[in-house]
């Protein structure tokens, strides 16, 4: 009986799987809040004394405010989309390195697999927490965004190299990969058209990952107090919160909204690609 | 000699991991746009504390010192190895003149490494036994109920889970001391029983922290590897020789499957360091992660660079040890 339901549907299509949705659907919730909502504060989010002190949540301030004089919300929908923006440079620099370094890695082997994968699985064992602090404590008050993102993506390559390597060996055994090398192809073509193409959706569920670490990088300076501390994200949400000793003095609101906002946004992202994961898993056997 | 193979490959990656991150170390204050000497002055400066111009002088070259910025670059990379593996002295600390930075390391140090250890074991352990259970047993209610719940802890950084217990612990059940730390503080540790319960208390929320965010990796890699396990033909065999549920569980699925579970554990080192560092920021805990703040509020150069150093040889250290256990585990690579 439960066979020949499996049969009927062939095609399992994405949306069958649980965990994406729940992440997917929370996931949107935070990039409309983030890039669309942001857009529409009545004030900039990021100076001081622009609304009345330390107001618990109200009709008004829906969130409440910080003893900066900053709203709550407004504040928490700027940060989460500047730290969305962190981990979408982090991920995509650490990404496409990653996916090159493991692709070269993979199919030439020999010195230079060795090579490279001896540097991969250093930066996977360094400890990158020390090492970004130095950094970001060396650019203190000159980083940006940006800035912030790129220094991340330092060691965000590594796992994806490693990763993609592994299923570049096992491409490289296959038929069609030999036979469009013995018909003269050029081996850059067969990377981007015989071999990308493969790797792209499981790529896709490691990115959502990177996004991830990202952010957490960047709420771990940020509680440092090397993040960029006059910019609204996740992290300095936090990082001031706790300067101001929010949690003793009872300003529940300001300390709690970043930590729920990221339990919520780590969940969402960790559910989609997890359910990206195995909805491949499941296509590919 | 398959063993010494082994032995002397991951030797080799220690000292590549070593050279590795401590060239990194020795070239971003270099490649860094900003002069890190004239930051630290301006830093310094900037804290109120108030310098005449040959004061000032002597400081610069203090820290140009400190930095290793004299003669060329090789020479300065050549001095650099050269004070970390002679002696390893990194000076006195300028946050807290004149205690030398080693002194300061060598008290704290062991906080982080019990904290560390103990934690990492205790998590380990109990998210390779429990997640060996639940992927052999995966369709009764608890082996659901606990994915569910491994799920949302998963992803959560240690600091956040740090703030969620303080915030529940200062507000619902106020048991605790919120920040600890209380322990270290004029107390000289030695072995009587006040000491040891005020450590227990102290470290007792860090450990939670990290042990749950620790569990909620282990048990979800090794429910997913002990599911895998458990469809081998092996294991179909054992079930039809008659070995009872228990004894294919422990002896066949999870002796199996906690292999990779090794390799993952000396894999992410860095990672669990990272995070211990936080947990005790977070929790003012006395180790090398607070110590590590403290240098990094006061602009103490020295002191940054000794953490960071011992932190890098630490960490590839524990993966050396991690490494060298797992021929004791896994016969394949033990014989030939």
């Amino acid at each position: 009986m439960k066979s020949k339901s499996k049969k009927k549907k062939i095609v399992v299509s994405i949306w069958d799987n649980k965990r994406f949705v729940v992440g997917f659907t929370l996931l949107m919730v935070f990039i409309v809040l983030g890039f669309i909502i942001s857009n529409f504060s009545p004030y900039d989010p990021r100076s001081w004394g622009t609304v009345p002190e330390e107001l618990p949540p109200s009709l008004k301030h829906p969130l409440g405010t910080t003893s900066l004089g900053r709203d709550v919300f407004w504040f928490l929908a700027e940060g989460i989309k500047n730290s969305l923006m962190i981990g979408l440079v982090a991920a995509i620099v650490g990404g496409a390195v990653g996916v090159t370094v493991g692709i070269t890695a993979g199919f030439s082997g020999g010195v230079i697999d060795r090579i490279l994968m001896a540097i991969t699985d250093t930066f996977i064992a360094v400890p990158s927490l020390p090492i970004l602090i130095l950094l970001a404590f060396l650019f203190k008050g000159r980083a940006s965004i940006m800035v912030l993102g790129l220094i991340i993506s330092i060691f965000s390559w590594a796992w994806p190299a490693r990763q993609v390597r592994a299923m570049a060996l096992s491409l490289r055994e296959r038929d069609y990969i030999s036979m469009a090398f013995f018909s003269g192809e050029k081996p850059y073509k067969i990377l981007f058209f015989e071999i990308f193409p493969h790797v792209i959706p499981w790529t896709i569920a490691n990115f959502i990952n990177a996004i991830l670490v990202a952010i957490g990088q960047e709420a771990t300076l940020a509680v440092l107090g090397l993040s960029a501390l006059e910019e609204a994200t996740l992290g300095t949400g936090i990082y001031w919160a706790m300067q101001y000793q929010a949690i003793f003095r009872g300003l529940w609101w300001w300390i709690a909204s970043p930590v729920v906002a990221m339990i919520i946004l780590f969940v969402s992202l960790f559910l989609t690609s997890k359910g990206l994961q195995e909805h491949l898993a499941s296509r590919r056997s | 000699m398959r063993f010494t193979n082994y032995l002397v490959s991951r030797i080799v990656t220690y000292f590549v991991v070593i050279f590795v991150s401590m060239t990194f170390v020795f070239l971003i204050p270099r490649f860094s746009p900003i002069d890190p000497v004239a930051a630290l002055i301006g830093r310094l400066t900037a804290q109120g504390n108030y310098m005449d111009a040959t004061a000032l002088e002597a400081m610069q070259k203090s820290l140009k010192e400190t930095f290793g910025l004299e003669g060329s670059v090789l020479e300065q990379y050549a001095n650099f190895w050269k004070r970390i593996l002679l002696g390893g002295d990194f000076g006195p600390s300028y946050a807290m003149f004149p205690t030398s930075v080693n002194k300061l390391i060598r008290e704290s140090l062991p906080w982080t490494i019990w904290l560390l250890s103990l934690t990492t074991v205790i998590s380990w352990f109990l998210g390779n036994i429990i997640g060996a259970i639940t992927g052999f047993k995966k369709d009764r209610w608890y082996s659901k109920v606990l994915e569910n719940i491994a799920m949302i802890i998963r992803p959560i950084p240690y600091y956040i889970v740090a703030l969620t217990l303080i915030l529940l612990l200062s507000y619902i059940f106020p048991i605790f001391p919120m920040s600890a730390g209380g322990a270290s503080i004029g107390v000289k540790p030695s072995f009587n029983w006040t000491f040891i319960k005020d450590a227990l208390k102290t470290a007792f929320l860090p450990a939670l922290s990290l042990v749950i965010v620790g569990f909620g990796w282990w048990f979800l890699s090794m429910d997913a590897l002990s599911r895998d396990v458990a469809e081998e033909e092996f294991v179909s065999f054992a079930e039809i020789k008659g070995l009872t549920e228990n004894e294919i569980m422990f002896r066949y699925v999870m002796k199996n499957a906690m292999l990779p579970q090794i390799t993952a554990l000396a894999l992410s080192m860095g990672t669990i360091f990272n995070g211990a560092l936080i947990t005790e920021i977070m929790f003012s805990y006395p180790g090398i992660g607070m110590l590590l703040y403290r240098a990094i509020t006061s602009a103490d150069f020295n002191l940054m660079m000794g953490i960071i150093t011992i932190s890098v040889f630490a960490v590839a250290t524990a993966c050396l040890v991690v490494d060298i256990l797992y021929p004791f585990i896994d016969p394949r690579v033990r014989y030939r």
